[in-house]
C-alpha cells in the first residue's frame, strides 16, 4: 500500500512539474529559449496567491484566477522588455539573459520583501481524506489533480481550437511563413508567455496549498525540474510536457520509496542526463538530424 | 499596380539587390527569370516584406509598402507563396487553409473561397484533415497555393512553384496559376524553368547578380539570342 | 619581428606579474595588507584560476557548459580527502584535486559529444548538482555538514597555480590544438569536414579546464577551514559563467579582469549578498542587451598596446588578436 501512496504523491507533485513544464515547452518551441527566469514566476505566482488568500481574503478559486492573471502580465513583460531585444542574438546570450532576469527576480524579490519563509493557510480548502486501496488520500492531492488536468484540457483546447492557439503553432513552427499569412509574430509571442506564464503561477498556487512553505528561492529547483520534464517528454511538444512532468514526479517519489530520499533531487538530474545522451528528442520527439 | 523603384537590399554588408525597377500592371502575370543567386527571391521577400530595403521604393497602387512588416502587406492584398512551400507540416491541410484566412473576417466570402480554392485543388479537399507534412510535393505545393489564396490577394508572389515536381504535376501546376490569373489575380512568378514562365506570362524580365539585364514582353524574350543561349537551353 | 614582439610580451608579462607578486608578498609580510585583504586577493587569484579554466571551454572551443562549480567541487573534496584522511602533502592534494577533476571532465565531456547550445548547458548544470548531491550523501566525507580542511593555501601558492594556469591555456590556445578547438567554436561541422577531430578536442578542452578548476577546488578547500555541498551550488557556477561571459566571450584577459573585478566588488558587498546579486543580474543582463559579446569582445588586452603599429604594420597580428 505504501506504493500506492508514493504513486498518489508522485502524480501531485508530477502534476505540479507538469504545468510549470508547459510553460518551458511553449516559449522553447516558439522562441528557442530556455526561459532560466519560469521557475520564478512561479515563485511569484506562489505568493500573489498567498496573499490574494490572507491579505485581500479571496476564496481558493479567486486567487488561483488572481494569480493566473498577474503572472501573464509579468511573463509578459520580462518578455518585453528582457528577451525581445535579443531575438537575433546568439542563443548564448539569450541564455546568460535568461540566467540573468532569473537572479534578479529572485534576489529583486528578497530585497524588497525579504527572505522569510511563509505559510499557506491550511483551511483555504476543505481538508479530508480518502481511502483508496488502502493508501490516504488528501483533498489537496485530489485538488491538484483536478485542477492540473483541468487546466492542461483547457491549453489543449487553446492551442488547437483557437486562432490564438493556431497561430502559436504557426510560428514556433516557422516564424517567416506564419508572418507571411498575416500573423503578428511578436504578439504571438506575447500571447505564449501570457499563457505559459498563467499556467505557472497557477501551479505556483497549488504548491503552496499542498506543501504550505513558501519562500523567494522556491522556484528554482522546481523550475530545473519542471525543464527536466519538458527535455524527457520532448521540448517544444505539449502532451510531452504534461506526460514528463508526471513520469518525474513518480520516478522522484519512488526513489525516496526505496529508500534514497536525499538522492531525490538528483533524480531528476541523472534523468536529464541520460534522455540527453539517449534520447536528445524525449518520448514524444522525432529525432531530427541537424541539416548542414 | 506594383512598382518597385531602385530597390537596394543588404544581407549584412553584401549587397544582394543593386538597385532594381519593375512593375506589374493590373490583370498581368509577370515572370522574373535569372540563374540561381541572381536575387529573384530577395526581391519577392522584399515586397512581402520579410526583407527591408535599405534605398528604392516599393510602391503597391501608389502608396509606399517598402519597409512596412509582413503582416501589413498581406492585410495590402499581397500574398507570397515562398520557395519551398513552407507548409506548417505539423497541422492538417484544413488548419493551413485557416491560418492563410488569419485575417479574414467576412464569414460568407470566406465560404465561397474555401469552395473556389477546392475547386481549384480538389485534391485538397481529399486530404483535409490529413497532417500538411505526410503530403507530396505536389500536393504541398498546391497546399501553399490554396492557403496563399486564402487570403483574398490582389497579387500573388509565387517562388518556384515548378521545384521539385515531376513535370506532369508542373504542368497542372502552371495551368491552375493561369487559372487563379483569369479569375482575376494579378501574378508575379519567379522561376528557373524560363521556358515555361515565358509561356504563360505576358511580360518578363531576366536577372542577373542582383540586377535587372533585360526586360520585354515574352515573345520579345523568348526570341532574343541572349536569352535563348542563356536560359532556353540555346535552342 | 612579430615573433620578437611576442616573446616580448610573454616575457614582459612575467616580469610584470612577478613584480606585481613580490609587492603584494612585501606588503602582507610587513603587516600593510591586513587579513581582508589577504582574503580578498586569495579568492581573486581563485575565482582568475576558475575564469580562465572555463574560458577554454566556453570562450574558446564553444561549449557552453554552466556546471563549473561540479569541477571545482570535485577537486576540492579530492584534495581534501588526501590532506585530511589520507595525511599526504598539500602539493600533491592540488594534483590529485586537478586529475580527479579532470576525470569528472571526462565524463561530462562525453554528453557533450552529442548535445549543443543550451542542451549542453542544462545538461552540465545537471552534472554540476548532481555532484552536489552525491556529496552531499556520502557519509565518508561529512554529508551536509562538511568536512573540516586544514588551512594551507597560502598567497603563494594560488599565485603561482594562476600564473601557471594562465600560461599553460594561453600557450594551448596559441598552438594549433586552440586553433583547432576555436574552429569548433566558429563551426562545428565545418571543423569537422575539415578532418578536425572535433569529438578529442571538444573532451579535451572540457578536461583541461576541469584540471584547474580542480586545481582551485583545492586552493579554495584548504581556505576555508570548511567545506559544504552548499558551497558548489549552481548559483557558484553562475557566478564563473559572469566572470566569462562579462569579459568576452573568448577573451582570456576579458575573463582576467572581470574576475578581479567582480571579487573585489563583492568583497566590498560581502554584508549584502542581495544587493551583490542584484548587481550581478542587473550587469549581466545590461551586458547581454548592449554588449553581448562581452567587454572584451574576442579582444585581448595586448592588442590595445599593438592598435597603433597594427595600422601601419599589416594584418598578421590580427590573428593573435582573435586566437587568444
Amino acid at each position: 500500500m505504501e506504493y500506492v501512496q508514493q504513486l498518489v504523491n508522485g502524480i501531485s507533485v508530477g502534476s505540479i512539474y507538469a504545468l510549470i513544464a508547459l510553460g518551458y515547452t511553449m516559449v522553447y518551441g516558439i522562441v528557442k529559449l530556455i526561459n532560466f527566469a519560469h521557475g520564478d514566476v512561479f515563485m511569484v505566482g506562489s505568493f500573489v496567491g498567498f496573499y490574494s488568500i490572507t491579505v485581500l481574503h479571496l476564496p481558493f478559486v479567486a486567487a488561483l484566477l488572481v494569480s493566473m492573471v498577474v503572472c501573464a502580465i509579468f511573463g509578459m513583460l520580462i518578455e518585453r522588455i528582457a528577451y525581445k531585444p535579443l531575438r537575433n542574438a546568439t542563443r548564448i546570450a539569450a541564455l546568460i539573459t535568461a540566467i540573468g532576469v532569473s537572479l534578479l527576480i529572485e534576489y529583486g524579490f528578497i530585497y524588497v520583501r525579504g527572505a522569510q519563509l511563509e505559510a499557506y493557510p491550511r483551511d483555504v480548502l476543505p481538508d479530508f481524506k480518502i481511502n483508496l486501496f488502502g493508501a490516504e488520500i488528501e483533498s489537496q492531492a485530489i485538488l491538484i489533480l483536478g485542477v492540473s488536468i483541468a487546466l492542461m484540457i483547457l491549453l489543449q483546447f487553446i492551442v488547437h481550437k483557437t486562432k490564438m492557439g493556431k497561430s502559436m503553432r504557426a510560428v514556433s513552427y516557422d516564424a517567416e511563413a506564419a508572418q507571411l499569412m498575416g500573423i503578428n509574430v511578436n504578439r504571438t509571442i506575447s500571447y505564449t508567455f501570457a499563457i505559459g506564464s498563467a499556467l505557472a503561477g497557477a501551479a505556483g498556487v497549488i504548491f503552496g496549498v499542498y506543501y504550505t512553505k513558501i519562500e523567494p528561492l522556491m522556484g528554482i529547483i522546481p523550475g530545473l525540474k519542471a525543464f527536466v520534464a519538458a527535455v524527457l517528454g520532448g521540448i517544444g511538444i505539449l502532451p510531452g510536457a504534461m506526460v514528463g512532468g508526471l513520469l518525474l514526479g513518480v520516478i522522484e517519489s519512488f526513489v525516496s520509496a526505496i529508500g534514497f530520499s536525499l538522492w531525490r533531487d538528483g533524480a531528476a538530474f541523472i534523468v536529464l542526463i541520460l534522455i540527453l545522451v539517449f534520447m536528445p528528442s524525449g518520448l514524444f520527439g522525432k529525432n531530427r538530424r541537424e541539416k548542414v | 499596380m506594383l512598382s518597385i523603384e531602385d530597390v537596394q537590399v543588404f544581407y549584412g554588408n553584401i549587397r544582394a539587390l543593386e538597385g532594381v525597377s519593375l512593375h506589374v500592371k493590373q490583370g498581368e502575370i509577370v515572370t522574373l527569370i535569372g540563374a540561381n543567386g541572381a536575387g529573384k527571391s530577395t526581391l519577392l521577400k522584399t515586397v512581402s516584406g520579410l526583407l527591408k530595403p535599405k534605398k528604392g521604393r516599393v510602391l503597391l497602387e501608389g502608396k509606399e509598402i517598402g519597409g512596412k512588416a509582413a503582416q501589413l502587406i498581406v492585410k495590402k492584398g499581397i500574398s507570397h507563396v515562398p520557395e519551398g512551400r513552407r507548409v506548417f507540416a505539423n497541422m492538417t491541410v484544413e488548419e493551413n487553409l485557416q491560418l492563410g484566412a488569419y485575417l479574414r473576417k467576412d464569414k460568407e466570402g470566406l465560404k465561397q473561397d474555401y469552395e473556389k480554392v477546392y475547386s481549384l485543388f480538389p485534391r485538397l479537399l481529399e486530404r483535409l484533415k490529413q497532417q500538411a507534412g505526410t503530403l507530396s510535393g505536389g500536393e504541398q505545393q498546391m497546399l501553399a497555393m490554396g492557403r496563399a489564396l486564402m487570403a483574398k490577394p490582389r497579387l500573388l508572389l509565387l517562388d518556384e512553384p515548378s521545384m521539385g515536381l515531376a513535370p506532369l504535376l508542373v504542368k497542372t501546376i502552371f495551368r491552375i496559376i493561369e487559372e487563379i490569373n483569369q479569375a482575376g489575380t494579378t501574378i508575379l512568378l519567379v522561376e528557373q524553368n524560363a521556358h515555361l514562365a515565358l509561356s504563360i506570362a505576358q511580360r518578363a524580365y531576366v536577372m542577373e547578380t542582383g540586377r535587372i539585364v533585360l526586360s520585354g514582353t515574352s515573345d520579345e524574350l523568348t526570341s532574343s539570342d541572349q536569352v535563348k543561349m542563356a536560359y532556353l537551353g540555346g535552342h | 619581428m612579430a615573433f620578437l614582439k611576442k616573446v616580448g610580451f610573454f616575457w614582459g608579462g612575467i616580469v610584470v606579474s612577478l613584480v606585481i607578486f613580490a609587492v603584494v608578498q612585501f606588503l602582507l609580510s610587513n603587516g600593510t595588507l591586513d587579513l581582508f585583504y589577504e582574503n580578498t586577493l586569495v579568492y581573486m587569484a581563485i575565482n582568475i584560476i576558475l575564469a580562465v579554466s572555463l574560458h577554454l571551454i566556453i570562450g574558446i572551443t564553444g561549449q557552453f557548459s554552466i556546471g563549473h562549480a561540479g569541477f571545482l567541487a570535485v577537486g576540492a573534496y579530492a584534495s581534501a580527502i588526501i590532506t585530511m584522511k589520507l595525511e599526504l602533502p598539500f602539493p600533491l592534494a592540488l594534483l590529485v584535486g586537478g586529475i580527479v577533476a579532470a576525470l569528472a571532465g571526462f565524463v561530462i565531456g562525453f554528453p557533450s559529444l552529442r548535445l549543443r547550445g543550451d542542451y549542453l548547458a542544462i545538461a552540465t548544470l545537471g552534472f554540476g548538482e548532481i555532484v552536489r548531491i552525491a556529496f552531499l550523501n556520502v557519509d565518508y566525507v561529512g554529508g551536509a555538514s562538511g568536512m573540516m580542511v586544514e588551512h594551507f593555501t597560502t598567497w603563494p601558492w594560488v599565485f603561482g597555480c594562476m600564473l601557471v594556469t594562465i600560461l599553460v591555456i594561453l600557450n594551448f590556445t596559441r598552438s594549433t590544438h586552440g586553433r583547432a578547438c576555436i574552429s569548433i567554436r566558429e563551426d562545428e561541422t565545418a571543423a569537422d569536414a575539415m578532418g578536425i577531430n572535433t569529438t578529442y578536442y571538444k573532451v579535451l578542452a572540457f578536461m583541461i579546464g576541469a584540471f584547474f578548476a580542480g586545481v582551485a577546488g583545492g586552493l579554495f578547500a584548504h581556505n576555508f577551514y570548511i567545506i559544504q555541498p552548499s558551497n558548489f551550488g549552481f548559483l557558484k557556477s553562475f557566478d564563473i559563467l559572469i566572470f566569462v561571459v562579462l569579459g568576452g566571450l573568448g577573451s582570456l584577459s576579458g575573463a582576467v579582469i572581470s574576475a578581479i573585478l567582480l571579487t573585489v566588488i563583492s568583497a566590498f558587498l560581502q554584508d549584502y549578498p542581495e544587493t551583490r546579486m542584484i548587481i550581478y543580474s542587473l550587469v549581466l543582463i545590461i551586458v547581454m542587451l548592449y554588449r553581448p559579446r562581452g567587454l572584451m569582445g574576442t579582444k585581448e588586452i595586448t592588442s590595445l598596446f599593438s592598435r597603433k603599429k597594427k595600422s601601419k604594420g599589416g594584418a598578421k597580428d590580427g590573428q593573435s588578436e582573435t586566437v587568444a
